[in-house]
């Protein structure tokens, strides 16, 4: 198995087009900081608009923590089509070069070589992750500094004291990892159905795009489904920066306000995950590899 | 539904490394690839599989390397059956299906290197170049193969194939888009492989002078359906010849050779309105020609079948249909 | 008549003294005030906005006569209501040009403070009116109920203990308003938020603040560098 996934890994990191994703990452994260820097003012002087009117408001707001979630809110939601692109390309592609063939000669199940491409897939996710979180952390706080987090939802206000935040970033990171490799094990499975890479590519965004339309329309007869919708839970990430709050209003440091919902969205996406891969694996060992 | 009358000629085993026992591969309803199939391999064989295009040649092949599964029968490598024993089996088998397929984004030691490991075979660099050598691509060996002709990627294929040191070597089209060096380079491996590496060899193609050099044994499909099977020596023994016959009218010469001396030679189920067969030593042409003459039947052509190439055209094109 | 006339004149007699005495009260007050020249405390403060979820944060506080003030958080962005903590007590009092009034006397939990109102005489004056609770026995200001033109109307309760000889407090509680806060959902990118719309009773909350602040400790006339103030 070990030496499977070596190879894999060795094919995916000498093909040119894997970096492509690297490079994306790098660049948008590279404009948005650039922005930031130049202008953040601006953007904070909007964003406070409101609350300015009553409060006066002291610190370094638009620092590295801020300006890090502020990415990952946009990138998280563009990122799936870079892991789409490595994940959906794993058996097609093969099958597009005729290579499938020859891997399925090969003194192992299907069942085995499947698993290690899934593994070195799920291994890309990982570091494309890392890398998002090298830039758009550690970069951010190299760029910014650090401070306190002050985060203005929807309709409240959440303020997280600096020796409070990195752990959240933590979680917040590994859960996306998770949420990434659920879009993994989709690209993954619908890759199987096709010989070429561009169909199954098309296909994992064309469900990502839909069920986070529904995900996120407040219609309540999509209410039902909603809770089963992977889409719905790949956001669970955004609960570790949502903190509890005593009897006097007071934030209480090192909590969480709904861990339950990161636990279950952690369920939902690992059960996501573990459904598309298994079934993959049983529309694989029954095909006939024409190709 | 049409119903293939099939001739079976079949000569006893020795030890073989395939059996396959009534073999069948149904697409959907309406289509089926391989229809009832039987044959062995012996081992040391060069085994030519032989078939006009769309006769379920590849298809039989990617039964056997399990790449598709059969909708019926038996497939037994080296002893085991296939389905059960698949990861075992697999360890001696190498192969080269259809065209010939790698990693164009690598080179050709890369490529090499990948499916050694994939083999679960560790070699050393030198090793690896030393078989890049032996298909004439060891000065190529750090090129990307996307720059390779045909002829190069065939040959680094082949030693694809065979960089876990196989016993049992299938070769589909293997000769596909190659100039006549290069089918020449591939014959050559194949006797190779076969005399002095005593490797069992089972080749496909419809370039039947090709199989013709170095089959020792061969099976002739069609539609799906084993037309013979046998060593090709006995198969073109020159005792056994037979003998394509048109005359102007080759119904009446077929009633008068039913009546004459020469019954016993004509192939009557093969026999059609345009062509006579008969099967006789070829030292007795000649009278077979004085006699037709003397019957009063009219001859326009005595064309014995000496090349497989005839023999295959022979009986695939006289395949009569119930 | 004569009778009239001296009840009337009872009264003025009577109202003028009362005036005399919510002066001297306040003068009161002021001197005390005016035994601290500057002084530097180390506090902790809590954020009570309904809209807002902040930790407690440690606060340092530097006063110099007349109306100098400033509050730094020690590290991290502090949230205080606009304008309100910096006009401190000595600021209400700071100038003499007010008029005061004198509402007489109200219960406060189990004391009974003079409550005094000061109108400022200028036109420019961002303070409209300060209503002041005072302890005539300790002449300390105990609540203050100040409404500015800029900044609304905020209130300030102390509680004193050991620097009350200072007439510096323990604790300051500032109770203010606050715009009630909703952000659009495309600015905040928080599409999957279906919470459902605020009740009334939870709109009026959002509209109320509160800040605490408990001072530890005080270093009173050592000496402020005006940097401090910048």
């Amino acid at each position: 198995m070990y030496s499977l996934v070596q190879v894999e890994l060795y094919k995916i990191f000498k093909r040119p087009r894997t970096y492509i994703a690297f490079g994306a990452v790098a660049a948008l994260i590279g404009i948005i900081q650039f922005g930031l820097k130049l202008d953040g003012k601006s953007y904070l002087d909007f964003m406070l608009n409101d609350l300015s009117s009553s409060l006066e408001i002291d610190g370094k707001i638009l620092n590295g923590y801020l300006v890090c979630y502020v990415m990952l809110q946009l990138l998280l939601v563009h990122v799936p089509l870079l892991i789409a692109l490595i994940a959906a390309d794993m058996i097609s592609g093969e099958a597009n070069m005729g290579t499938l063939r020859l891997l399925l000669i090969k003194p192992y199940s299907r069942t085995t070589l499947l698993l290690a491409k899934f593994i070195a897939a799920t291994i890309y996710t990982l570091l494309l992750l890392v890398w998002l979180a090298i830039l758009a952390l550690f970069g951010s706080m190299l760029l910014f500094g650090t401070d306190d987090m002050f985060l203005l939802k929807t309709s409240y206000v959440v303020l997280l004291k600096e020796s409070d935040v990195f752990w959240r970033y933590i979680g917040a990171f590994g859960f996306a990892a998770l949420a990434m490799t659920t879009v993994a094990s989709l690209g993954f499975f619908l890759s199987v159905f096709a010989e070429n890479s561009i169909g199954p590519i098309v296909a994992t965004m064309s469900v990502i795009v839909f069920f986070t339309i529904l995900s996120t329309l407040n219609i309540p007869i999509f209410n039902l489904i909603k809770p089963y919708l992977f889409t719905t839970h790949m956001i669970g990430w955004k609960e570790f920066f949502d903190i509890k709050v005593n009897a006097s209003n007071e934030a209480i440091i090192g909590s969480i306000q709904n861990p339950e919902k990161i636990i279950k969205a952690a369920l939902v996406l690992f059960l996501h995950t573990i459904g598309f891969f298994v079934a993959t694996v049983l529309v694989f060992r029954k095909k006939d590899i024409l190709s | 539904m049409l119903r293939t009358s099939c001739r079976v000629v079949c000569y006893t085993s020795m030890s073989s490394v395939i059996q396959v026992r009534g073999l069948t591969k149904k697409f959907g309803q309406q289509f089926t690839a391989v229809n009832d199939l039987s044959f062995s391999v012996h081992k040391g064989d060069v085994y030519g599989f032989l078939g006009q295009n769309g006769a379920g040649k590849s298809t039989t092949i990617r039964m056997l390397l399990s790449l598709i599964e059969p909708t019926a029968g038996e497939i037994e490598i080296f002893g085991l059956p296939l389905a059960a024993n698949r990861s075992a089996i697999m360890q001696k088998v190498g192969a080269v299906i259809e065209k010939p397929a790698m990693y164009e984004y690598l080179t050709a030691y890369q490529n090499l290197k990948i499916f050694s490991a994939l083999s679960g075979v560790s070699k050393s660099k030198t090793q690896l170049l030393q078989e890049l050598d032996v298909v004439g691509l060891a000065t190529r060996a750090q090129d990307n193969v996307g720059t390779f002709s045909q002829g190069m990627k065939q040959r680094l294929a082949i030693a694809m194939a065979m960089v876990n040191d196989p016993e049992l070597i299938l070769l589909d089209e293997p000769t596909n888009g190659l100039d006549p060096q290069g089918i020449a380079d591939i014959r050559n491996l194949i006797l190779h492989l076969s005399r002095e590496q005593g490797k069992t060899v089972l080749v496909s193609s419809h370039l039947l002078s090709e199989i013709e050099q170095v089959a020792t044994r061969l099976i002739i499909i069609d539609k799906g359906c084993k037309l013979v099977e046998g060593d090709s020596k006995e198969l073109f023994d020159t005792s056994k010849t037979v003998v394509a016959i048109q005359t102007l009218d080759n119904k009446q010469a077929t009633e008068l050779l039913l009546q004459s001396s020469w019954a016993a030679q004509l192939l009557v189920n093969r026999s059609t309105d345009k062509e006579i067969f008969m099967q006789l030593d070829e030292k007795h042409l000649p009278s077979l020609h004085k006699n037709l003459v003397e019957m009063g039947i009219g001859v326009l052509s005595v064309k014995p079948m000496h090349s497989l190439e005839d023999y295959f055209l022979q009986i695939t094109s006289t395949q009569k249909y119930v | 008549m004569k009778k009239c006339s001296l009840f009337v004149l009872f009264v003025f007699s009577a109202s003028l003294a009362f005036a005399q005495d919510a002066a001297q009260l306040i003068k009161k007050v002021k001197a005390k005030l005016e035994l601290v020249d500057n002084y530097e405390a180390t506090g902790i403060m809590k954020t009570d906005i309904a809209f807002i979820k902040a930790p407690i944060g440690k606060i340092k506080i530097y006063f110099k006569k007349p109306n100098l003030f400033k509050i730094k958080k020690e590290g991290g962005i502090s949230l205080l209501p606009k304008g309100g903590l910096s006009v401190n007590l000595s600021s209400l009092i700071a100038s003499s040009n007010y008029s005061t009034i004198d509402a007489g006397l109200q219960d406060f939990g189990s004391k009974k403070l003079r409550v005094i109102k000061l109108l400022p005489n200028e036109e420019s004056s961002d303070v409209v009116i300060s209503t002041l609770y005072i302890n005539e026995k300790e002449s300390l200001i105990e609540k203050a109920v100040t409404t500015t033109k800029e900044n609304g109307t905020y209130t300030m309760i102390m509680n004193y203990g050991a620097y009350s000889n200072y007439g510096l407090p323990d604790q300051v509680v500032f109770e203010f308003n606050t715009k009630n806060y909703k952000l659009p959902k495309g600015i905040t990118l928080e599409f999957e938020d279906n919470s459902k719309p605020l009740s009334a009773e939870q709109v009026l909350k959002n509209k109320k603040g509160r800040v605490e602040i408990n001072y530890k400790n005080y270093i009173v006339n050592k000496g402020i560098p005006a940097a401090i103030f910048n």
